[in-house]
């Protein structure tokens, strides 16, 4: 059992619950707080989307895969807490009545909670905003109507949660106890943990919760180095190079979902190994270094050879990543994310490419993919195949057959391995057509 | 009886935009759907223990650590359970636990109840299990092989001889398209509560679009007649089919749950399991040969249908009755043959969803349409035209459908020009040649396609409604009736219809739950019917009460019975004018009866489903749609740029909510054509089994530009208020993506291969269409 202390609807609260209970089973099973639904358990439906406010100000996020702990010290308003405490309407939720923005309703309170953290943000790019709140009946533009009908008006007053600062663990002190207890499950956003608790079922016990050690959430820029900590949250990643790197910026857009992104860290992006993971191919592309530690010894390594094989990954027991980091330079990154829906869906391929060229002539070549291979892997025949030549149709044409013998890719739900593949030759091209100038994304036609 | 009074439909509220009557409730969270129903503290939760296999003989099930397990309170194998609860539809042929023999990987082996929903999934993974495994029919191939099937052969319905109409035609036109299933992903999972009362009687509360139903199984779960059983649905999260014969086998489990224990029990799926266990929409495969002349006019075709139907009957007959009704759809066919074969495998059992067949027959049309204008060099929409069933004006046998039906109602000579004008469809056809030119990587591609949708059950017995209604000595009025309301707005359009009768606001009349105690022998809602059939029964039954307040009010002043005027929340008699709440007070007081039920049935239908002949429909719904699109020929990723729509509902009874209907069912068709992929592995594991790898639409999928109009007419039919139904037939308009899709494949080639492209197109399947046509 675990007590935890936080501000619920603006008041404060103390819950006692063994440490992986979620948010939402928390809210609706020992609260009677039945507005926050599940329509998935796994982070993807937005439906229990709940509104939690910190020093960092406030984030949409998905209470089906977030555990209490991770609320210590926060403020936290659901769908039942969005409304006055007269009863008056939020300007979102009378704007959803007003243009029929509800069917069925199921989906409703996290379309009211996600919109009304926007609102708050002042933001507008509601696409991006609801792209984690799936709805089945409306098609949406009654939602994006009522969303821009609200934009305008003011924020009432009880939106604005202001948790006390808390003091957090340091670094030093987790290494310390991590190398005591090497076995303990690490727990940063919960994205990927949660589903091993809600889906998988499984005991993860002893965990430790680090997303917030302050030290890890550190993005440094320098005039020759990026760095940032682990437990960066993608949100915050998207922010940092958005003006370095703006074809990673709109790759890490479509990471997941506003409430995925606001929780995700980059740490965990890497630790986890997935091949799948989107954020490792465009990091190695621009000659990333992952930065481990245990206890008080520290290493560093290429990110690319922190990727094993399969399931595996170059950490030893008690061994955290505390940073990953990149040189600054000129950006010719390039980021393709392929996959069946353009927001909140799993590569089947992400093809990260930075190629420099000098005099007309290829002076470098960093191709990475995800999904390629059983780890995020360099496309090394095909750099091979462009570097030192003119940087042409020609020359790319001469480097598509080294894929083949680079990559053996599976065939799965997401696609098969001849699509895989043809798809990852034609990413050259396309780097090479928008090089050019050829308009070759769909997402930038005007209708 | 008929309208004695001022015509309702002047009267506020009915052709209304009102909100949703719930709009209020569902965004502040307090909506309450099954499971936020608060139980008793004693209250179990059950979850099924599933197959990890496709097919098999079950040689072993031990339960004993499921019994053991931490919060279990008791747990059935099949064996536990005598007799073995059936939960199927209609054939008997589905016990909610697999008895013996396993049909489907997903298949409820066992059933766990324990103190929380956590322990008694955790449990429900722990049985030792043994199964002999048996090879599994899986595809459409398979089962064609195995000629393993329902009913004894194909269904065969055909009109004049359609392979000598092929054989003397100038062209022939060939091909196939599959088209993939699809899973309703309704945003509540299947949900039910089960509630022992006193005297063996059972309460269930659950998410279902068939309370009836629900009803007669579980009275025949429980030996108990359906008097003893109460079905309640305040809504449900969303249902768009798959809610009506797929709650069975939770309502059922938690029935004979409550009635072993004593206790309430509820069940919920989880997500992942609810793609496991439950049905989808059918996967087709549609083989076709038209002969047609050298303008594209059709001859004659030849059409053959093949639904993957999975592993018991569930609704599939009358699913695939329907897609054969719309391989037509909006076109004359001289003479026409279309073969329907229902196969059996070891798959989930395919259900209803949202135009339950008739897409699937409809895009098969379509895609013929597509394939004759490629096949002759002409344009798309003209060939559409060309063929369109003859106005009301000409001849009958131009007007006829294959199924010897008359189509009486056939606006699209009006509706389709009006579209293609307002969107200004031949301007943007040209612009889109000439951008395509320009752009060697991204293509453009753009469709108009129809819809005409056939509105009643097929199976007729179903078009009937029934209502309750009560009017108060306060002078409120609270409504009931068959309807269930699953998001569509039901509720509202039919208390507008109330409202209507009585001349009152919108605010005087409660809606209530729908509740096999108020009316009884409801039918599903399903077939776009909600409104038609249960507007009208609340239409009879306000009405009765309004003529007996008439008939006494009349009689106190000397006047009229038809001279009483419901108007403005005012009842105006003679010189007097009362408030009607006033009415109501003295209207009880003078005991004059304020209950009423009401009932209606659909006339004009007659339909032998054998012989395929008859008029299954009392009217048909219309609609069209142009679609934009952008594709990428180097990934086949693509966007859908622009869609016009243009869509007949009648004289709509709430344009807001049908608006509402036609926007979010046109995106729901588009994700099945587009995004929506159902992959099975070789042993028959759904691995698309969440929406982490299953992709419904997100907000950015919808089409950038986005037109919805109402086409302005009145149903030819008496329906009510003259509307017409609107549920399923705006799915059908998303026809249009798949063939601008096409369209923009087609645009990569030299014209001399047809792209012919699969459903859904996923950006794998566009890729390969392109490599086709670029050769």
């Amino acid at each position: 059992m675990t007590e935890v202390s936080f501000s619920l609807n603006g008041a404060p609260v103390t819950a006692e619950a063994p440490p992986t209970t979620t948010l939402l089973d928390w809210l609706r099973e020992a609260r009677g707080l039945t507005g926050t639904k599940e329509g998935c358990n796994e982070g993807d439906c937005g439906a229990c989307t709940v509104m939690v406010s910190d020093g960092r100000g406030a984030q949409a996020l998905n209470a089906c895969i977030l555990f209490l702990p991770q609320l210590q010290g926060k403020a936290v308003r659901t769908v039942e807490g969005i409304a006055g405490p007269d009863g008056a309407l939020h300007p979102v939720q009378q704007a959803l009545i007003d243009h029929h923005g509800s069917q069925c309703g199921f989906c409703t309170p996290g379309i009211v909670v996600s919109l009304a953290v926007a609102h708050l943000q002042g933001r507008r790019d509601f696409d991006d905003v609801l792209a984690g709140n799936l709805c089945r009946c409306t098609g949406y533009a009654p939602i994006v109507r009522a969303a821009e009908a609200a934009a305008d008006a003011p924020v009432p007053h009880w939106m604005r949660d202001s948790p006390a600062p808390q003091r957090p663990p340091t670094v030093d002190a987790f290494a310390a106890w991590y190398l005591e207890n090497p076995d303990a499950t690490l727990i940063a956003g919960a994205t990927d943990v949660g589903l091993w608790v809600t889906k998988g079922l499984r005991d993860i016990e002893p965990v430790a919760f680090i997303a917030g050690i302050e030290e890890l959430r550190r993005i440094e820029i320098t005039g020759t180095e990026v760095r940032i900590g682990a437990c960066v949250t993608l949100a915050e990643l998207h922010r940092a190079v958005a003006p370095l790197h703006p074809s990673f910026a709109e790759l890490i857009r479509r990471y997941g979902s506003e409430q995925v992104r606001a929780a995700a860290t980059v740490g965990g992006n890497i630790a986890n190994g997935s091949p799948i993971g989107d954020s490792p191919p465009a990091l190695i592309a621009l000659g990333a270094t992952l930065h481990l530690r245990r206890g008080d010894a520290r290493r560093a390594l290429p990110l690319e050879d922190f990727f094993l094989d399969y399931g595996r990954q170059d950490r030893a027991p008690g061994e955290f990543v505390e940073a990953v980091s990149f040189p600054r330079q000129q950006d010719r990154l390039r980021c393709y994310k392929i996959s069946k829906r353009f927001d909140q869906d799993i590569s089947a391929v992400c093809g990260a490419f930075s190629i420099t060229v000098q005099d007309g002539k290829v002076l470098s070549a960093r191709i990475v993919f995800g999904g390629m291979a059983g780890v995020p892997k360099r496309a090394a025949q095909a750099e091979a195949a462009l570097v030192g030549r003119p940087w042409s149709l020609e020359t790319v044409a001469a480097a598509l057959p080294g894929f083949a013998q680079g990559f053996q890719p599976i065939s799965d739900m997401r696609a098969s391995a001849d699509y895989r593949l043809a798809v990852a030759r034609n990413l050259l091209l396309r780097y090479y057509h928008e090089d050019q100038r050829t308009p070759a994304s769909v997402l930038e036609v005007a209708p | 009886m008929n309208a004695p009074h001022s015509p309702e439909a002047a009267q506020a509220p009915v052709h209304r935009p009102l909100p949703h009557d719930a709009a209020r409730l569902h965004v502040t969270g307090a909506a309450r759907y099954v499971d936020d129903i608060p139980a008793p503290a004693d209250a179990l939760h059950l979850a099924y223990g599933l197959s990890p296999v496709a097919h098999g003989e079950i040689t072993a099930l031990d339960l004993g650590a499921v019994r053991a397990a931490p919060g279990v309170v008791a747990a059935w194998g099949a064996a536990d359970l005598t007799p073995l609860p059936d939960v199927s539809p209609a054939f008997h042929d589905e016990p909610m636990l697999a008895d013996g023999i396993v049909q489907y990987l997903g298949q409820p082996l066992y059933l766990v109840a324990a103190d929380s929903h956590l322990a008694a999934r955790k449990a429900a993974r722990l049985a030792r299990v043994e199964i002999a495994e048996r090879p599994a029919i899986l595809t459409i191939d398979e089962a064609l092989a195995a000629d393993s099937r329902f009913e004894e052969g194909p269904r065969i319905w055909s009109n004049g001889d359609a392979a000598a109409a092929i054989a003397a035609a100038p062209h022939v036109v060939e091909g196939q398209i599959e088209i993939g299933g699809q899973e309703h992903f309704y945003l509540e999972g299947q949900a039910a509560l089960a509630t022992p009362l006193e005297g063996g009687e059972m309460l269930v509360q659950c998410s279902s679009q068939h309370p009836t139903e629900i009803q007669h199984k579980v009275a025949e779960a429980l030996g108990l007649p359906m008097a003893a059983v109460r079905v309640e649905v305040r809504r449900m999260g969303g249902g768009f089919g798959g809610k009506e014969s797929q709650g069975n086998a939770l309502a059922v489990a938690c029935a004979v749950a409550a009635r072993a224990t004593g206790r309430p029990c509820r069940m919920r799926y989880d997500r992942d399991d609810d793609f496991l266990i439950t049905g989808k929409r059918h996967d087709f495969r549609i083989l076709y040969r038209v002969g047609v002349d050298g303008e594209g006019r059709i001859l004659g075709a030849e059409v053959r249908q093949y639904a993957r139907c999975g592993w018991s009957a569930d609704l599939s007959l009358p699913v695939c009755d329907r897609a054969m009704l719309h391989a037509d759809n909006a076109y004359s066919f001289p003479a026409f043959r279309v073969e329907s074969h229902r196969l059996r495998t070891h798959t989930q059992s395919n259900t209803a969803f949202r135009g339950f067949g008739g897409p699937q027959g409809m895009l098969g049309c379509e895609r013929i349409l597509d394939h004759i204008a490629h096949a002759l060099g002409r344009d798309p929409l003209a060939v559409r035209r060309l063929n369109f069933y003859a106005p009301p004006s000409a001849p009958a046998n131009r007007r006829t459908t294959p199924y010897g039906m008359e189509v009486e109602d056939f606006l699209l000579h009006e509706l389709v020009p009006e579209l293609q004008k307002s969107c200004e469809f031949d301007a943007r056809r040209l612009a889109i040649a000439d951008w395509n030119r320009e752009n060697p990587i991204l293509k453009r591609g753009l469709a108009l396609t129809p819809v005409k949708f056939g509105i009643s059950f097929t199976l007729t017995h179903l078009n009937q409604a029934g209502a309750l209604v009560h009017v108060y000595q306060d002078g409120s009025i609270a409504m009931n009736h068959g309807g269930t309301e699953m998001g569509q707005g039901l509720f509202q359009k039919v208390a507008q219809v109330a409202a209507g009768v009585f001349g009152v606001e919108i605010d005087r009349v409660r809606i209530t739950a729908t509740d096999t105690a108020k009316v009884p022998n409801t039918s599903p809602t399903a077939a776009s019917s909600g409104s038609d059939i249960n507007g009208m029964a609340v239409q009879a039954a306000c009405r009765t009460i309004r003529d007996r307040i008439a008939g006494w009010l009349a009689a106190e002043h000397q006047s009229d019975p038809a001279a009483v005027r419901f108007e403005g929340g005012r009842v105006r008699v003679g010189g007097a004018d009362y408030a009607f709440e006033d009415v109501a007070r003295r209207a009880w007081m003078a005991r004059i009866s304020l209950s009423a039920t009401g009932f209606y049935r659909t006339p004009k239908l007659h339909w032998d489903r054998i012989a395929g002949r008859g008029r299954p429909f009392f009217y048909f719904a219309y609609g069209a749609a142009a679609a934009e699109v952008v594709i990428d020929t180097l990934t086949g990723e693509h966007r859908i740029l622009r869609a016009d729509i243009l869509h007949d509902c009648g004289r709509s009874l709430n344009p807001a909510l049908d608006i509402g209907q036609i926007e979010g069912g046109f995106v729901q068709g588009a994700g099945w054509l587009t995004t929506e992929e159902l992959v099975w592995d070789a042993k028959g594991r759904l691995r698309t089994h969440a929406p982490s790898t299953y992709k419904i639409p997100a907000c950015s999928d919808r089409p950038r530009i986005f037109n919805v109009r109402l086409w302005e007419g009145a149903n030819r039919e008496e329906t009510i208020h003259r509307s017409k139904a609107v549920g399923e037939p705006p799915l059908m308009l998303a026809n249009s993506v798949l063939l601008a899709l096409s369209d923009a494949v087609a645009a990569c080639g030299d014209g001399s291969v047809y792209p012919a492209l699969d459903a859904p197109a996923t950006p794998e399947r566009l890729l390969a269409a392109v490599a086709r046509v670029q050769g």
